[in-house]
């Protein structure tokens, strides 16, 4: 793998990357509570380059949460998909970087998100869509946050996913509380409950976060449900 | 005679095994007519069961992946019901697909407005970039299909996106489409008549006699505005009737954007908007539209008045 100045970035500088956009603090708590997850995945898991974005054997991070992308953009920045210099201009007219992501102006993004419920969909699509062109090396992964899964669409997506055997799925939950009903016996319980495998982390423990990530699960689509500090409520709710 | 809905499955079969590139996706309806395309395509067959919005957003994947998605159920279910996912996961997306509805605008009036969707075309119509093909007959069903998938002949980008909306009503004989142009049927010069897709036979006997231009539109979308600039142009005056088999009014603002350098007219004829809360037959929910060829005629001269009579 070839190294340029970009990848030189680390964990450590992922605060300043963070630090240079502004103007989205009312998704700040949603922006960190990814962070953890989304480095583990990028510097250990996802087999994507920026030079082989368009490769079919790819690796897929589909980011459905997408609102409080500021994580999401000082990892690709940090992991040289975007220039560090975008972030500054950070939702202004002339920046590719808005408060939701959009695949056809983010390089390495793969879908553009930030209504709610869509991601998931558009990753059982692809890990089909990857199957059927015999592609079967390349992971699928989807991140949603644990109110999203209020989505019926997601709820589609788990019930079918699973009996399906989807076993390049994956899906990656933010647990940070927000939703206002908790379901009842737990978010893993309910991907279980599809015929998912399913694993519940501390998503602040990057070790733990790899081990779920890379756990085997012949014949199944995957969930990891990472658990982290409860948003504190600013009383503006999460748009759908 | 076959519907255009007994050709989907067949056309759609030939098609998966001429092109790796096709899908089929679907949610339970139509699933019994894929038994065999099943077994041949596993991979490339997909029913996600009674699920419309992942039917929307998997084809829209499947389109990320690299395929060609067609998907299809009521059009209802495939249009109305999860229409942020065909705005989102499709355009917003930046990908291509190919929607096939059945059910038009009243295919099924026993089983009631649940089914009945005359309004999927407006709905569309808020969209950017989709095209919108409205067969006839189930011959020129096959070749828009054709068309829009993009293999063969006249192939589209595969990042193109299309809607194909199938009825079990249709005309008696097939005419030559081709997935672009309006076709001149018959010409007058006292008015220009268009009719959509299943709407020919009635508009043909509605104006029998009559000093118009008929065109026959089967796609409405892109909107054949030269045709149409034409067709004005070689009559008398600049009026227009368009009759169309979903909501009334639908390609109006079209019209209008064809003709804005000429002081035209445009009559919008086609389904009501309000609820009929009626059963019955398909016959009868043309009566109460006024879309049957008696009613049609009454309509369409008294907007073109006396020019239209020969």
């Amino acid at each position: 793998m070839t190294t340029t100045t970009a990848r030189a970035h680390t964990y450590a500088d992922l605060p300043g990357l963070m630090a240079l956009m502004t103007g989205d603090e009312k998704h700040g708590p949603a922006a960190t509570s990814t962070l953890d997850a989304l480095w583990v995945l990028y510097d250990r898991v996802l087999r994507v380059t920026p030079e082989g974005a368009d490769d079919p054997g790819r690796d897929r991070f589909l980011l459905s949460k997408g609102h409080g992308p500021m994580a999401y953009y000082a990892v690709l920045a940090a992991k040289g998909f975007v220039p560090v210099d975008w972030l500054e201009g950070f939702g202004s007219y002339d920046s590719p970087l808005g408060h939701h992501p959009d695949r056809l102006l983010v390089p390495g993004a793969e879908i553009g998100s930030g209504s709610l419920g869509h991601g998931l969909p558009l990753a059982v699509g692809t890990a089909l869509g990857l199957k059927a062109r015999g592609l079967t090396d390349p992971h699928v992964w989807v991140l949603v946050g644990d109110a999203e899964l209020d989505e019926g669409s997601n709820h589609e997506a788990i019930a079918y996913a699973g009996p399906a055997g989807l076993e390049r799925l994956h899906t990656l939950v933010i647990d940070n509380a927000s939703a206002s009903y908790a379901r009842p016996g737990g978010i893993a319980a309910r991907f279980e409950a599809a015929g998912w495998s399913a694993l519940t982390v501390d998503g602040r423990d990057h070790d733990a976060l790899y081990a779920a990530f890379t756990a085997p699960h012949p014949g199944r689509p995957h969930v990891v449900v990472a658990r982290v500090e409860s948003k504190e409520f600013a009383g503006e709710p999460e748009s759908a | 005679m076959d519907t255009m809905r007994d050709r989907f499955a067949p056309v759609m079969t030939r098609l998966l095994d001429e092109d790796p590139r096709v899908a089929v996706v679907l949610a339970e309806i139509g699933v019994d007519a894929f038994k065999e395309a099943m077994r041949a395509h596993p991979d490339r067959v997909i029913n996600v069961g009674i699920r419309e919005q992942l039917l929307v957003g998997a084809g829209a994947g499947l389109a990320l992946a690299g395929l060609r998605p067609v998907v299809h159920t009521f059009a209802s279910f495939l249009v109305e019901r999860p229409f942020e996912q065909i705005k989102l996961d499709f355009g917003h997306q930046g990908v291509g697909g190919v929607l096939v509805s059945a059910a038009a605008s009243f295919d099924w009036p026993e089983g009631g407005f649940t089914h009945m969707a005359p309004g999927d075309v407006g709905v569309l119509d808020t969209l950017d970039g989709w095209a919108v093909h409205v067969p006839g007959h189930p011959d020129e069903a096959e070749t828009l299909l054709r068309h829009a998938v993009g293999t063969g002949a006249g192939a589209v980008p595969s990042d193109d996106k299309a809607y194909v909306r199938l009825s079990v009503q249709s005309n008696a004989a097939p005419m030559p489409v081709d997935g672009k142009r309006f076709l001149t049927v018959r010409e007058g010069r006292g008015g220009v008549v268009v009719a959509v897709g299943p709407m020919l036979d009635h508009v043909l006997a509605a104006t029998e006699g009559l000093d118009v231009t008929v065109l026959y539109a089967t796609t409405v979308r892109p909107f054949d505005a030269d045709a149409l600039r034409r067709a004005v142009g070689a009559g008398t005056s600049a009026d227009v009737v368009l009759v169309e088999p979903y909501l009334a009014g639908t390609s109006t603002a079209a019209a209008n954007d064809a003709l804005v350098d000429v002081p035209h007219r445009v009559l919008g004829l086609g389904v009501g908007r309000a609820e009929l809360r009626r059963y019955g037959r398909q016959d009868d929910h043309l009566r109460a539209h006024g879309l049957d060829p008696a009613t049609l005629r009454t309509r369409i001269t008294g907007f073109l008045g006396a020019g239209a009579r020969a």
